[in-house]
């Protein structure tokens, strides 16, 4: 991705460039046009000139194989503000009423499915979570919307996960208890205290917020990085798993690429849209490493 | 072409659940979704699993409430093999590691549920969903299933018979959002659709803007019926904002509903003079709605729901997500505030007509979880009754596609079961307009798995160019909007038959402005106004399904209300409204349902909380 990108300026409506195929050309050409006398762009003026307050949105466009969006920019538009207003909403207003070939990822708009992290006003953040008032100065300046940095971008706000889903598959993250009780319907008891131990680490909804702020990660293509190794804690510390298999997971995370590359910056705990204490959870895993053979990279 | 034994269509719970199981048989099994499978809906799932897992309680209990809360419309064999199996699902899940909240002595934790005898409902925090769904994922890479994430199926490949019942399903057509190919895929042991909830039909949903109906849309198109459409759940704590959930649980563990006098009101109105707060839900619902239609809402719209006397202590320990969601979504603290909450649509109680072992009419093709209808909610689905069903039924299916032996199932399915005709008086002719491409073409010469795959592909590629190609015209979210709005406005918790036909005519309109919908974006990469303009064409046919079912059920049950029907005519009505698709237009008719279990016969008898 450049960083270096083409700002554009335009009035509500996203404009893109002419094409370089002429035929292509024709049809966008046409399709904005008629786009521009639908209904909902009418609405949507109607509503932003009936709304007591506006909030302009600057949002990242990209498209690799759309003449005029193959370099990257940014598009800004208006949109009616209410009360309890997230960026996710922002987005979805911006794409159904201005341009519906805005793209970015969101499901559940709870919290929860983890798809829509993006970097908000140079943080990330989950969009469907963050209220625009809760954003500095939203009503007068812009809100600056990307994709997640030191991602591959797909197209627009979409990034490439491969790379992440294959860090989180790298640890080996599934359960693998050495043996279970006898009897079909017989639980393998855990106390309160080691459910609560690992608690914390079991909320991980996989946005890539943390792996996408740290330094480290954006250094080291290798680096697990703090969701994978979160990952890790996770079966690390339960109770359930036996002593083997700690053994093994430990000797995952303290490969060269593992917890020994984490510098302590707490950048993944403070973006964490889940609260988990993530830099904290590498740490007590050095100190298990420690524990277990002493072994530096 | 990807070839596989068994496929998958959706990675949610159901998905995921077929997925191991058919592993389990031995199959190659691949899963394909058009989320990431950890971004399916069954994560947001919060209050719990039921099943009788303590000696004080019976898996007879469990089907006794089930099928009282279903208001009997339930089918005795699906609710009993569901009772009978869930115990056996949730131990899977605790010993492939599931963080369950636990008791003193290390077992999972029990906790009470709505229309519940007995406190059968094991959770994990307010947050079960999330914990299930990343729990079975963990299997299925554990046991290095395929998964083709973010490819959006489109359309199954079924054979051209004439006669549903004839026809047989060898795999489907899926779209790669990343790159915009299509693909065929071809599976010889069995398709199973997990794709999960129709909320989108709603513009006040809990659902994700995922769940869109695409299973009961391209199984019904593709000949078989769907059952009970009209039985729509709604839940009552949403936020008002947003719809987001607000659990069960927290009535559970003694939460209090409050109206705007500060009377509690389920049992100062006499609602539920017994369970209050722990009625059904639609008892529930229809309370709230009843008091903000009095004037006695607050803001003429919502209640509160009081946790605040249960202590700092227990909130966190197992009701903490809560505190997060009405912070982030409504702004209020659960601590010290009471929270607003209204009825939102929540889940289809409704869906595919499949039999016990998951299986539909046309051979070879399956659904579970929420898109199918077994059927074991019948018109009100307990709370904590969605994850275990999709464990044991998406486990059958997946178990029977993969070639386990399961039996004879006991549920009929296919248009042979039905048991009478019905005409219902529409304003307009519901249906598809130009069915052309759309349909089975019915010559019967299509048969041979590899061209009938091809065949549908073709079908497909046409059908997406020409949305690509096409310049101007509809843009989808006008025409989903518009849906959206009728069905809230119109076929919500309370039904009249003036207001369902009035959305009828509107539907009419929606289908009539889809024809000339079109894709503004024109590129191939990841393009989202695709999925969602070929989405919007699965919201109107789930919606249409929902409005012919409420407008020709003439009675009162469950969550179906109706104004001009305000009781429950046992001897009319115990029976299932399905809808077939036949060429575009539905065909309407009744199938009876079967209220003898293996050792006894369920009495209807009056539901009373």
């Amino acid at each position: 991705m450049s960083t270096e990108v083409q700002e554009q300026e335009t009035e509500t409506e996203a404009e893109t460039e002419p094409a370089e195929s002429p035929h292509q050309s024709r049809r966008m050409e046409q399709k904005r046009q008629r786009a521009a006398q639908r209904d909902l762009e009418e609405e949507a003026r109607t509503e932003i000139d009936d709304a007591e307050e506006t909030v302009e949105i600057k949002v990242f466009r990209f498209d690799p194989e759309v003449a005029g969006k193959e370099e990257p920019r940014f598009d800004t538009f208006h949109v009616p503000f209410f009360k309890g207003m997230t960026v996710l909403d922002a987005l979805i207003y911006a794409r159904d009423h201005y341009d519906s070939s805005l793209t970015f990822r969101h499901s559940c708009r709870q919290a929860i499915c983890g798809s829509d992290a993006l970097f908000v006003n140079g943080t990330q953040r989950l969009g469907c979570k963050t209220q625009i008032a809760d954003l500095e100065d939203h009503l007068s300046s812009t809100i600056r919307i990307e994709p997640l940095p030191h991602q591959e971008v797909v197209k627009d706000l979409v990034v490439d996960m491969e790379h992440f889903y294959d860090q989180m598959e790298a640890v080996e993250p599934f359960f693998d208890a050495d043996e279970l009780p006898d009897g079909e319907l017989e639980e393998q008891r855990q106390d309160r205290e080691n459910r609560e131990k690992i608690k914390m680490s079991t909320r991980c909804i996989w946005c890539g917020a943390c792996m996408s702020s740290c330094n480290i990660a954006a250094g080291d293509n290798e680096y697990l990085g703090p969701a994978a190794i979160n990952k890790a804690y996770r079966f690390a510390m339960d109770e359930r798993e036996g002593e083997s298999r700690k053994q093994e997971r430990l000797n995952i995370i303290e490969q060269e690429h593992g917890v020994w590359r984490c510098q302590t910056q707490f950048s993944c705990t403070e973006v964490c849209p889940k609260d988990i204490p993530l830099t904290e959870h590498i740490q007590e895993l050095k100190r298990e490493a420690v524990k277990n053979n002493l072994k530096f990279w | 072409m990807h070839e596989h034994d068994v496929l998958v269509i959706g990675g949610g719970g159901a998905g995921l659940r077929a997925a191991i199981a058919a592993h389990e048989e031995g199959a190659d099994v691949a899963i394909v979704t058009k989320l990431h499978p950890v971004r399916s809906h069954t994560g947001a799932a919060e209050g719990g699993i039921n099943a009788a897992l303590r000696d004080a309680d019976s898996w007879e209990d469990h089907a006794y409430d089930t099928m009282k809360g279903s208001d009997f419309l339930g089918d005795a064999p699906a609710i009993e093999t569901f009772a009978k199996n869930a115990p056996e699902e949730v131990i899977n899940l605790e010993h492939w590691g599931m963080p369950f909240s636990r008791e003193d002595d290390g077992r999972v934790s029990q906790r009470p549920f709505g229309g519940l005898s007995f406190p059968r409902t094991t959770y994990a925090g307010a947050e079960t969903g999330h914990h299930m769904l990343h729990t079975m994922y963990e299997q299925v890479v554990k046991r290095g299933i395929e998964v083709y994430d973010e490819w959006y199926v489109t359309r199954l490949a079924v054979t051209d018979h004439d006669d549903p019942e004839d026809r047989v399903c060898h795999g489907c057509v899926a779209y790669d959002i990343k790159t915009g190919e299509l693909a065929g895929f071809q599976a010889s042991g069995g398709v199973i659709l997990a794709t999960g909830g129709l909320g989108q039909a709603f513009d006040h949903t809990t659902n994700a803007v995922a769940n869109t109906g695409d299973g009961p849309a391209m199984a019904y198109r593709a000949g078989v019926p769907v059952e009970d459409m009209e039985m729509i759940q709604f839940h009552p704590t949403t936020l008002p904002s947003t719809g987001v959930l607000i659990s069960e649980g927290v009535r559970g563990e003694g939460g209090i509903l409050y109206n705007d006098e500060g009377e509690r009101l389920m049992f100062e109105y006499g609602y539920a003079n017994n369970e209050g707060e722990l009625a059904s839900r639609d008892v529930v619902a229809r309370a709230e709605l009843t008091e903000v239609n009095e004037g006695r809402g607050i803001d003429d719209e919502y209640v509160h729901l009081d946790m605040r006397h249960l202590g700092e202590e227990r909130i966190l320990d197992r009701l903490e997500n809560i505190l997060h969601l009405a912070e982030d979504f409504e702004g209020v603290d659960g601590l010290e505030e009471p929270m607003p909450v209204k009825p939102g649509q929540h889940y289809a109680m409704g869906g595919i007509e499949v039999d016990e072992n998951g299986e539909t009419c046309i051979d070879g093709l399956y659904a579970a979880g929420e898109c199918a209808c077994v059927s074991m909610h019948g018109a009100n689905r307990l709370g904590g009754n969605a994850l275990p069903e999709l464990l044991v039924f998406g486990g059958r299916a997946g178990a029977h596609a993969g070639g386990r032996d399961l039996g004879e199932a006991q549920i009929p399915t296919g248009q042979s079961a039905k048991s009478e005709d019905e005409d219902v008086d529409t304003p307009v002719a519901p249906g598809a307009i130009d069915t052309g491409d759309e349909d089975v073409a019915a010559d019967g010469a299509l048969v041979d798995p590899d061209e009938v795959v091809d065949h549908h592909v073709d079908v497909e590629e046409q059908r997406v160019e020409s949305l690509l190609e096409k310049d101007d015209g509809v843009n989808h979210a006008e025409v989903r909007a518009d849906v959206q709005e009728t069905m809230t406005q119109n076929v919500n918790v309370f039904r009249e038959e003036s207001n369902l036909k009035e959305a009828l005519e509107d539907l009419r309109v929606a289908r009539e402005r889809y024809q000339d919908v079109y894709v503004r974006d024109p590129s191939r990469t990841f393009n989202t106004d695709l999925i969602h303009t070929i989405e919007t064409r699965n919201i109107i046919d789930v919606a249409e399904a929902i409005t012919l079912g409420a407008l020709a059920r003439e009675e009162f049950r469950g969550a179906h209300w109706r104004a001009e029907h305000q009781e429950r005519k046992d001897e009319d009505w115990i029976k299932h409204t399905m809808l077939a698709w036949n060429d575009g237009n539905p065909d309407l008719y009744y199938k009876p349902v079967i209220l003898e279990g293996e050792d006894k016969t369920y009495e209807p008898k009056e539901r009373s909380y």
